[in-house]
């Protein structure tokens, strides 16, 4: 008796930057030439591993492990077939890459929140339970939730959305609320430039926030969720509603979750291409079905949020965090990390990069580690001048100041922040008065009007800029751009205005040069 | 070649108000059910005529003023029809560090086309936007749902060109 040979298991991206570069064809062109070849094929779409130059890349399942086979175009198929990729025997180079998990770029991160993404199937109910799903839901239901938020609170984890405040005290402040009504929103509305770690978690584990958000639920007692998700990320917005079908009808949303009597339902509303709703108040305001407009706080959204009820806001990457935390413990969690900045973070390589991806680890690694050793220096293999850190919001730092540690607060006391953790890479051939100049622009554009520092002085931070590259009373100007900052940082109502500043004035502190005529 | 963006309102067809009317009753009772009748609206018709905005404000008992107050906040609703086929491109920081605004000088020489204007021929539109969330693989555009990576000049033209 013969056995019959095992369908080969491939594994190819259906992550939106995958795709962007071809992982659809690369998909298809692998049927194609399975079926000529008569052989047997399974093949699963995941999520994205984050070695994103790496992308289309295939992955096969072999006894030893996935093997990867990297930058394959979708002319490439046919040959890789016939040299043996379907089984993870053909070794031709360059796609040829080896054990996918060996890979000095895998290695050397810890993934936590990321675990799943890029291993299984986003759609899969069987691969979320066999990869430990529901183990943080399900413990933290054995737990009363006064005992979750304080695991939380331990945790030490902070919101990666980009303001760090502490996830477990805005949780007690909310289940402290009296309310018949509360909710839990997710704010994944990631339109800072660079960062990209929402999206690839919703499209590659969609579980997890569903996951997250009912523990989130459960612990401050709500009973409603809404993830705020931008319309640019419409594959995102698919993975996520086709994700909550799948919950409800597993009974993981709705009524009696688990058995446990919990009650939570979960809704995607999409956002409408303005940057200003990824702050909080704004995107709130905007779920409420009005013009972006910030809010005054105080209140504050944990006493006064959706609707006036007290409710949750997290970002997406802090809500998805939660499951391992419950599931192994805070002090598992907090065992990893430096100083106040606890934990891992997802930090993403993005612009002129060499290697650009998410690289998942714990608080500690250099700017320099993160840019050099796994980003590989710049795309255009000309020297790297500056980085921004933190999306458009964040400082543009300079090469000697690489060996600053990914930490809250060494970030913070060098003038700059980590924010969602997300580096954009620029080469010698960079304009930072052009960059300082589109901040400006950008915060003219993004602006909600609500008040004036923001509004008119960024349209008058353009001007100042234009003068100062001019030549026209240089000094002067520079005078007035400096008081001009100062303002918008200490009178905007909320970050937009309030941080603008930070790439201006990195961008005339370190590349001063850049400013004259 | 171009058809500025406040040229005069185009007159929607005459079944439209009654087909506004339902999208928005079938979704009142969403909370917040504003901004997904207004996605719905122009998932259908493509844009958001001034004519719709007092439909909708009455099935929801909102003054016509904060319906189109919401409306001309959002960079997404249109006010005009575009073109079949709409190009974004990516002109945030990360596209930028690699060519993104050389990339839409090339598309603005090729088409003559600014952000946010549709040829005559109402086939293509050209836009900007800020972040795809492709920021490793950029340049980056956007072509109706699809995105694409790593565009230089080149593949540019050939998107265009499909477009058109």
């Amino acid at each position: 008796m013969t056995r019959k040979p095992r369908p080969a298991r491939v594994f190819v991206p259906r992550d939106m930057a995958a795709k962007s570069v071809g992982a659809d064809e690369v998909a298809e062109r692998i049927v194609a030439a399975a079926r000529t070849a008569g052989l047997e094929l399974d093949l699963v779409r995941t999520g994205s591993r984050g070695m994103l130059w790496l992308e289309p890349l295939v992955e096969v399942e072999t006894p030893a492990g996935r093997v990867g086979y990297g930058s394959v175009a979708p002319e490439d198929v046919d040959g890789l077939v016939a040299a043996g990729m379907l089984t993870g025997s053909a070794r031709a180079e360059p796609a040829y890459l080896g054990l996918t998990e060996q890979l000095p770029w895998m290695r050397k991160q810890q993934r936590l929140t990321f675990a799943r993404v890029g291993v299984v199937d986003p759609r899969s109910v069987g691969d979320f339970t066999e990869h430990d799903g529901f183990q943080g839901l399900r413990r933290a239901l054995t737990m009363t939730p006064a005992e979750v938020v304080e695991e939380v609170v331990t945790s030490g984890l902070r919101g990666r959305g980009g303001a760090g405040f502490p996830t477990g005290i805005k949780w007690r402040t909310v289940l402290g609320a009296e309310s018949d009504l509360k909710f839990v929103c997710c704010n994944a509305d990631e339109g800072d430039s660079g960062t990209f770690a929402d999206r690839m978690l919703i499209e590659g584990d969609p579980f997890v926030l569903i996951e997250g958000m009912t523990i989130a639920a459960y612990a401050v007692g709500a009973t409603e969720g809404y993830v705020y998700l931008r319309s640019e990320y419409p594959d995102a917005v698919e993975a996520l509603n086709a994700a909550i079908a799948t919950a409800r009808e597993h009974g993981w949303l709705g009524r009696d979750i688990l058995g446990s009597g919990l009650t939570f339902d979960l809704h995607v509303r999409v956002g409408a291409g303005a940057y200003i709703c990824g702050e909080e108040t704004s995107m709130l305001e905007s779920l409420e079905g009005k013009r972006g407009m910030v809010r005054a706080k105080p209140p504050i959204p944990a006493l006064e949020g959706l609707f006036g009820r007290p409710t949750v806001v997290n970002n997406v990457l802090s809500l998805a965090t939660i499951p391992t935390i419950l599931a192994h413990g805070a002090a598992a969690y907090a065992a990893y990390g430096v100083g106040r900045s606890l934990g891992t973070s997802v930090f993403q390589l993005g612009g002129n990069v060499a290697r650009g991806g998410v690289v998942e680890t714990a608080f500690g690694i250099t700017l320099g580690e993160l840019v050099n050793d796994l980003g590989g220096g710049s795309a255009s293999g000309r020297p790297v001048r500056a980085v921004q850190v933190g999306g458009p919001l964040g400082a543009y730092l300079p090469v000697d100041q690489f060996e600053l540690p990914m930490d809250y607060e060494a970030f913070a006391a060098a003038g700059a922040m980590v924010g969602h953790g997300g580096i954009v890479v620029f080469d010698d051939t960079v304009d930072m008065a052009a960059m300082a100049r589109f901040a400006f622009e950008f915060c003219a554009e993004e602006s909600c009007g609500k008040c004036t520092p923001c509004r008119v002085g960024a349209v008058r931070g353009v001007e100042t800029i234009d003068r100062i590259v001019a030549g026209d009373n240089r000094r002067k100007n520079l005078v007035l751009l400096d008081d001009l900052c100062d303002l918008m940082t200490d009178g905007s109502l909320c970050a937009m205005g309030g941080l603008t500043p930070l790439p201006v004035r990195s961008a005339v502190r370190h590349f001063g040069e850049d400013f004259h005529a | 070649m171009t058809i500025p963006a406040t040229d005069s309102a185009p007159v929607p067809g005459a079944g439209r108000p009654h087909r506004v009317r339902a999208i928005a009753t079938e979704l009142r009772e969403l909370r917040g059910a504003l901004m997904p009748i207004l996605h719905a609206v122009q998932a259908e018709f493509g844009w958001i005529s001034q004519t719709d905005v007092p439909v909708i404000a009455d099935v929801l008992n909102l003054s016509v003023a904060e319906v189109h107050g919401v409306v001309t906040f959002y960079r997404d609703f249109r006010r005009e029809p575009g073109g079949r086929t709409t190009v974004r491109i990516c002109q945030a920081e990360a596209c930028r560090a690699v060519g993104g605004v050389a990339l839409a000088d090339h598309a603005e020489r090729t088409t003559g086309l600014g952000f946010g204007e549709t040829t005559y021929d109402g086939r293509l539109t050209v836009d900007e936007v800020f972040c795809l969330g492709n920021c490793a693989l950029g340049p980056a555009v956007q072509v109706g749902g699809r995105i694409h990576g790593r565009v230089t000049p080149a593949r540019l033209d050939a998107i265009l060109g499909d477009a058109r």
